[in-house]
C-alpha cells in the first residue's frame, strides 16, 4: 500500500532523515533553553506538537482562498491564535511550569519550525496528510529536545524528572553535579555532538564543503 | 543615567539574546557564514528591535494591561492574553513601514538591508525582545535602551560568529562535524566566553 508508507514516511521521515533541527536548521531558537529539566521539556514538546498539528491542519484547510500576497500574513494570526490557546492552557492548569516556560511558549510563534513547515508543506497538501506532517516535524523536534533536556538533567543536577537518579555530593552523596550542564554553552555542545552522532549513522547528511 | 548604562550593557553582553537566551538561532547560524552579511543583518535587527520595543511598550503600557484602558472608561479591561498577537503584528508592520521607508528615501541603505528585513520578522530575537519587555516591567525610557541594547548584543554576536566561520574554512573538521555540528560548537564556546561578563556593573 504505497498511501500507508507515505503515511509512514511522513510521519517518521522527520525525526532522523529530514529532522528539522539537525538538517534544517529550524526552530532552535526557543527551543534550548528550556532544556535544563525534562519536565519542562515535555511540555514545551507538547505545545510544539499541538500547535505544529493544528496550524498545518487550518492552513491546509483555507489554503486554496489565501490570496498569496498575504498569505505570511495569515499564517502568522492562525499559529499566534494557536499559540496563545496553548499559552492561556498551561497558565491555567500547569502554573508552575507555564512560570518557568516565561516568554519561551510565546515564541513558538516565531519558531521557524511552524511557519517553515505551513509555508513549504500545508500550504501544498490536503488536510490530513499535513496534520500527520505536523505531528511528524514535530517529533522530531521533541527528539532533540528530550534527548538534551535528560543529559542536561542527570549530569547536571543528577535527577529525572525531579528524582533523583544519583546523590549528589552537597546531600552526602557520590556524585559532584556537572555545574556546566545547567548553563547556556552545555545545550550547543551536546546538539553539536548529537549532531556528529546523527550524521556518522547516516552519512548522506553530512555537508558538502 | 548610570541606570540607563547599566541596562544597556546588561542587555548587550550579561544577557545576550543569542547566547545566553538562544534567541534568533535560525537566522544566526544560517547568515553566518560571511561577515559582510553578518553585520548588515545586525545592523538591520539593530534597528528594528530600536523601534518595535518602544513601540510595543507603548501598546501594552496604554491599551493591553490591566487597568490600563481606564483613560477610555474601561477600567476592568485585561487585554494582555491579546499581547502575543498584538505584539507580532506590530512587528510584521514595523518591518514593512521600514521597508518602505528605506526604499523611498535610503535606496543605498535599502540596497544593503533590503533582503534582510523580511527575515527579521520571523526572527525571535524581536519578539523575544517585547516579551522580555513586558515580562520585566520595563518604563519606556528603558525599553529604548533595551531595544537598542539587546540589538547591539546580538548584532556583535553574529559578526563575532562569521568571523570566526570564516576562519575555520582553513581547518580540518571531522566528516560528520562539518557546518552544522562544529558551527553549534563554536556558539558553545562563545556563549561561554560572553558569561565572563555576569557578574559587570557599573556603580
Amino acid at each position: 500500500m504505497s498511501n500507508e508508507n507515505s503515511v509512514k514516511n511522513v510521519l517518521f521521515g522527520p525525526v532522523f532523515d529530514r529532522n528539522p533541527i539537525a538538517l534544517q536548521i529550524l526552530g532552535i531558537c526557543s527551543a534550548l533553553a528550556v532544556t535544563t529539566k525534562l519536565q519542562t521539556s515535555f511540555t514545551m514538546c507538547g505545545a510544539v506538537i499541538f500547535v505544529l498539528a493544528f496550524s498545518n491542519a487550518s492552513v491546509s484547510l483555507i489554503r486554496h482562498h489565501i490570496p498569496s500576497s498575504i498569505r505570511i500574513i495569515v499564517q502568522m494570526t492562525i499559529i499566534a491564535s494557536l499559540v496563545i490557546i496553548a499559552d492561556q492552557f498551561l497558565k491555567a492548569y500547569m502554573y508552575d511550569v507555564s512560570k518557568e516556560l516565561s516568554v519561551f511558549v510565546g515564541l513558538i510563534i516565531t519558531n521557524c519550525i511552524v511557519m517553515g513547515r505551513a509555508e513549504a508543506y500545508a500550504m501544498k497538501n490536503n488536510v490530513t496528510m499535513s496534520f500527520i506532517d505536523g505531528i511528524g516535524n514535530g517529533l522530531g523536534y521533541s527528539l532533540i529536545l528530550i534527548i538534551v533536556a535528560a543529559f542536561r538533567e542527570f549530569f547536571g543536577s543528577g535527577s529525572l524528572m525531579g528524582h533523583s537518579m544519583m546523590t549528589l555530593s552537597t546531600d552526602g552523596g557520590w556524585y559532584v553535579a556537572n555545574g556546566l550542564m545547567l548553563l547556556p554553552p552545555s545545550a550547543f555542545f551536546l546538539i553539536g555532538l548529537f549532531i556528529w552522532a546523527l550524521r556518522s549513522w547516516k552519512t548522506d547528511q553530512v555537508e558538502a564543503e | 543615567m548610570e541606570y540607563y548604562i547599566n541596562l544597556f550593557i546588561m542587555s548587550a553582553f550579561v544577557e545576550n539574546m543569542a547566547l545566553a537566551f538562544f534567541l534568533g538561532m535560525c537566522t544566526f547560524l544560517a547568515v553566518s557564514k560571511k561577515v559582510d552579511t553578518a553585520i548588515g543583518l545586525g545592523f538591520a535587527v539593530i534597528i528594528v528591535q530600536a523601534i518595535t520595543i518602544p513601540v510595543n511598550n507603548l501598546l501594552y503600557q496604554y491599551i493591553l494591561k490591566e487597568g490600563a484602558l481606564t483613560w477610555a472608561g474601561l477600567p476592568e479591561a485585561d487585554l494582555s492574553y491579546l499581547g502575543l498577537i498584538s505584539y507580532i503584528g506590530v512587528i510584521a508592520a514595523m518591518v514593512q513601514i521600514l521597508e518602505m521607508t528605506l526604499d523611498k528615501y535610503f535606496p543605498k541603505l535599502y540596497n544593503a538591508l533590503g533582503i534582510f528585513l523580511p527575515l527579521i520578522t520571523v526572527n525571535c530575537a524581536i519578539l523575544g525582545g517585547s516579551l522580555f519587555m513586558v515580562q520585566r516591567d520595563y518604563n519606556f525610557t528603558e525599553s529604548v535602551v533595551y531595544g537598542f541594547g539587546s540589538g547591539f548584543g546580538w548584532a556583535l554576536a553574529i559578526a563575532a560568529l562569521a568571523a570566526i566561520r570564516e576562519k575555520m574554512k582553513y581547518s580540518d573538521v571531522p566528516v560528520g562535524l562539518r557546518g552544522l555540528g562544529i558551527t553549534f560548537i563554536v556558539v558553545g564556546l562563545m556563549s561561554i566566553v560572553f558569561m565572563a561578563f555576569s557578574g559587570i556593573k557599573l556603580s
